[in-house]
C-alpha cells in the first residue's frame, strides 16, 4: 500500500491526528469560565483551559487498505482505544484530518446500552436501532442473533439475569450484524467460553473474506499475529510502527522485555536488599553466606526476563566465614501459586566442592529455560551435608519468562509434531 | 435550524425506541406499573387540593380540577427539564462507546414526558365532566398549546442536558429554578388574584401583572385552564410571547448543544 496508485484501496486514513485530553484533579469536572470559554470558542482555542493535559494521540498518520485485518499493539495508556474510537467517530481529535470510508461499527464495549431490567429480545431491537439497524432489518435478522450467541432459551430473560458471558455475547452478536464496512473491535476475543471465541474468529474471517476493513485492538499478541495481516504499534501515543503484522508484534516485545527487564532489575535490586537486611524468607546459622544472586542470558548480562527456551545462568556469589567441608549448593525454581517447577542441589547430583572458605561463585548454567510463560520465584540455599542450613533465601527472587507460543503447563516438553497422511496399516 | 429538525425525523426510529424504552422502564418491576403514571399527578393534586381548598380555604368553585388542569402541563415542563438535565450524564456507557446523535436523548426525556401527560388527559376530562365542566370548542388550541410547550421544552432540555456534562451544579440550580417557577406560575392559584400594580410606599407603583407574565410558563398554564377550566380562549398576546420564548429557547438550545456536542463524549 504505496503511492497514489493505491489510494482508491485506501479504507481508512488519518493525517497527523492527535488527541488531548484534559486531566481534572478531584471530582469537580469543569469551571464556569471553562464553560463559558468552550461555549464562545467552540472546539478551538488551545491553551485557553486550565488543568493537565494529556496527549493520549499524537501526531499519528496512517493510511489503512481495504479489505485488510489490521491489529493495535501497545501497553496500557497508549492510546489504542483512544484510535479506535475517533476511527468510529466517537470522539473528535484535537487537530488532524481521519476519513473512513463506508458504515463503521464499533465494538467497543459489547452490550453498551443494555438495559438490565429489559428482556434480551427488547435489547436487541434497542440496541439494534441504536447502532443504526432499522426495526425491519433487527427483525429480519432476530433469530440468526440469538442464534448466534447462543442464547435461545434465554431471549425472554431480562438481560440482569444473564452472566457477564452472555451479555457480551448478545452485544457481539448484535454488533456483528451491522454488516459494516469497516468493522472495530476492541479486545472482545477474550470474552465467552472457547467456543464462543471460535465462533467470533469464525465471523471475522467472513467478514474478512468479505473484503472488509478490520481494526483489532488486543493485548493478545499470538492472535493479532494470527488474524491480522498488518499491525500498528503505538506506544505513548506516537505511532513507533506500522508494517507487517509478525515484524511489528516482534518489535513491540522486544521493546516490552527491554522495559520489563529493567522493572524486574529494580524488582531484583529490592529483593537483594531485602535478603541483606535480613528481612523476608532468609534463614540460616551463616558459617557459608549467600552474598549475592544474579541471573544472566546468553550474553553473560544480567537481566530477569528471559524467553522459553533461552540460555540462563544463576550465580550463586558465597562467603564461608570459617573453612566449612562440602558444603551443598541448591537452587528451586516455584511459580506464583506455590508449584515447584523444578529444583536440584549439588548433592543429589553428586558433585563435592571439598573444603570451601573465604568467597568464590558458584554457577548453575541452564541450557535451555525451557519454561512455560510466567512469573517465577527463586530459592537458593547452601547447606551442610547433613541438611543444616547455613543460608536459605526462600521466594527472594523473582524473574519472568516470555513466550510467543500459548502453550500452558509448567514445562515446554521438547517436542515435534508430525502428520502422516493416508492410511495407518501400509495398504 | 430546520437541519436539526431534519436530523431528528432521521432519528426517528431511534426516537421511538428509545421514548418506549423510557415509558417501559420508568414502571418496570413496580407492583402497580403504568398505574403510577396517573397515580402521581392524582395523589398531588389531592394534597393541594386539601391544603388550598379546605385548609387554607381559596374560595374557588372546582378548585380541584382547576389546579389538576394546570398542574398536568407543569408536570411535563418540570420532569422533562429534570429527566434531561441529567440524561447525558446518565448515559455515559452510550454517549462515549456508540457512535449515536445524542441530542436524541434530552429529545426522548421531553417526548416521553409529553406521552405520559397525554395518557393523564382522560382523567382530566373526566374529573371536568364530574365537575360539571362541559368540553368546550376552545379546546381545539390544545394542539397549539402543546406543540409551543413542547418546542420550548425541547430548547430548554438541549441546553441544560449539554451544560449539565460539564458543569454537574445545573441539575442543582434547575431543582431550585423549578421550584421558583412553580410558585411564580399560575397553578395554585388563578392569576386573578395577582394585583394588577403593587404599591411601594405612597409614591411607587410597579406593574406587577406584565412583569408576572415575563414568564413564559405563567402564561402558558393559563392559556391550558382557559381552554379546559375556564372555556375561554387563550390570550393571543401570552401564545405570542410563548412563541417567541419558544423559538429563542430552540435556536439557543441548539447553539449550546452543537456547541459542546464534540465534547460530550471525553467529559460524561
Amino acid at each position: 500500500m504505496s503511492g497514489a496508485a493505491a489510494l482508491p484501496d485506501i479504507a481508512i486514513s488519518l493525517r497527523d491526528v492527535s488527541k488531548r485530553f484534559r486531566l481534572y484533579r478531584g471530582r469537580h469536572v469543569s469551571t464556569v469560565k471553562d464553560l463559558f470559554v468552550r461555549l464562545m470558542v467552540g472546539q478551538g482555542g488551545p491553551g485557553l483551559f486550565s488543568g493537565e493535559e494529556l496527549w493520549a494521540l499524537r501526531d499519528v498518520s496512517l493510511e489503512l487498505g481495504r479489505g485488510r485485518m489490521i491489529g493495535i499493539v501497545g501497553s496500557n495508556g497508549s492510546g489504542k482505544s483512544t484510535l479506535l474510537k475517533v476511527l468510529g467517530g466517537i470522539l473528535k481529535p484535537t487537530t488532524g484530518q481521519v476519513s473512513v470510508r463506508g458504515r463503521v461499527s464499533a465494538l467497543i464495549e459489547l452490550g453498551a446500552g443494555f438495559h438490565p431490567e429489559f428482556t434480551g429480545r427488547e435489547n436487541v431491537y434497542i440496541n439494534g436501532v441504536l447502532l443504526g439497524l432499522s426495526r425491519a432489518e433487527i427483525r429480519a435478522r432476530f433469530d440468526d442473533i440469538v442464534a448466534f450467541a447462543g442464547l435461545e432459551a434465554f431471549v425472554d430473560s431480562p438481560v440482569k439475569t444473564y452472566s457477564s458471558g452472555m451479555y457480551m455475547r448478545l452485544g457481539f452478536a448484535i454488533a456483528v450484524t451491522v454488516d459494516p464496512d469497516v468493522l472495530l473491535i476492541d479486545e472482545v476475543l477474550a470474552v465467552g467460553d472457547e467456543a464462543f471465541q471460535h465462533r467470533c474468529v469464525g465471523k471475522i474471517q467472513e467478514f474478512k473474506a468479505a473484503g472488509k476493513t478490520i481494526v483489532l485492538v488486543s493485548h493478545d499478541l499470538g492472535s493479532i499475529e494470527r488474524l491480522c495481516d498488518e499491525a500498528v504499534w503505538l506506544d505513548g501515543g506516537r505511532l513507533q510502527a506500522h508494517g507487517e503484522a509478525r515484524e511489528v508484534v516482534s518489535r513491540y516485545l522486544d521493546h516490552v522485555a527491554r522495559e520489563e527487564a529493567r522493572a524486574l532489575g529494580v524488582e531484583h535490586t529490592r529483593a537483594e536488599a531485602a535478603a541483606r537486611t535480613g528481612t523476608g524468607a532468609r534463614w540460616g546459622t551463616r558459617e557459608v553466606e549467600l552474598t549475592r544472586v544474579q541471573m544472566s542470558g546468553g550474553d553473560g548480562h544480567e537481566r530477569y526476563l528471559f524467553e522459553t527456551g533461552e540460555r540462563c545462568t544463576v550465580h550463586l556469589a558465597y562467603r564461608a566465614h570459617r573453612p566449612v567441608e562440602d558444603p551443598v549448593f541448591g537452587v528451586g525454581i516455584f511459580r506464583k501459586d506455590g508449584i515447584c517447577c523444578y529444583g536440584t542441589n549439588t548433592a543429589v547430583e553428586g558433585l563435592t566442592f571439598g573444603k570451601v572458605d573465604g568467597e568464590g561463585v558458584v554457577t548453575m548454567d541452564i541450557e535451555r529455560l525451557d519454561l512455560v510463560e510466567g512469573d517465577y520465584l527463586v530459592d537458593v540455599a547452601v547447606h551442610a551435608r547433613d541438611g543444616h542450613p547455613y543460608d536459605y533465601h526462600s521466594r527472594l527472587y523473582a524473574f519472568a519468562v516470555r513466550s510467543r507460543v500459548r502453550d500452558t503447563g509448567v514445562a515446554r516438553l521438547s517436542h515435534r509434531w508430525r502428520l502422516q497422511p493416508g492410511g495407518g496399516d501400509g495398504a | 435550524m430546520a437541519g436539526h429538525f431534519a436530523d431528528l425525523y432521521r432519528s426517528r426510529a431511534l426516537l421511538a425506541t428509545l421514548v418506549l424504552r423510557e415509558l417501559r422502564a420508568r414502571y418496570r418491576g413496580s407492583f402497580l406499573g403504568f398505574l403510577w403514571s396517573f397515580l402521581n399527578p392524582l395523589l398531588l393534586m389531592l394534597v393541594y387540593a386539601l391544603v388550598f381548598s379546605i385548609y387554607l380555604r381559596v374560595p374557588m368553585q372546582g378548585y380541584a380540577v382547576f389546579l389538576f388542569s394546570g398542574l398536568l402541563p407543569w408536570l411535563w415542563f418540570s420532569s422533562s427539564l429534570g429527566h434531561a438535565a441529567g440524561v447525558i450524564v446518565g448515559s455515559g456507557a452510550l454517549v462515549k462507546r456508540i457512535l449515536f446523535p445524542a441530542e436524541v436523548l434530552p429529545v426522548v426525556s421531553v417526548l416521553a414526558n409529553l406521552i405520559n401527560m397525554l395518557l393523564s388527559l382522560p382523567l382530566l376530562f373526566g374529573f371536568l365532566i364530574v365537575f360539571g365542566i362541559r368540553p368546550h370548542g376552545v379546546l381545539l388550541f390544545l394542539p397549539i398549546l402543546i406543540v409551543l410547550q413542547l418546542l420550548l421544552t425541547t430548547g430548554l432540555a438541549l441546553a441544560l442536558a449539554a451544560l449539565n456534562v460539564h458543569l454537574r451544579d445545573v441539575e442543582q440550580i434547575l431543582t431550585n429554578g423549578l421550584t421558583l417557577l412553580f410558585f411564580l406560575s399560575p397553578i395554585l392559584y388563578p392569576v386573578s388574584t395577582v394585583p394588577t400594580t403593587l404599591h411601594l410606599g405612597s409614591t411607587m407603583e410597579v406593574p406587577l401583572r406584565p412583569l408576572y407574565f415575563l414568564n413564559p410558563i405563567a402564561g402558558l398554564v393559563q392559556s391550558y385552564q382557559n381552554i379546559f377550566f375556564f372555556g375561554r380562549e387563550p390570550h393571543w398576546i401570552h401564545l405570542g410571547t410563548v412563541s417567541v420564548c419558544a423559538v429563542l429557547a430552540l435556536l439557543g438550545g441548539w447553539w449550546v448543544f452543537d456547541r459542546l456536542r464534540d465534547s460530550l463524549a471525553e467529559e460524561v
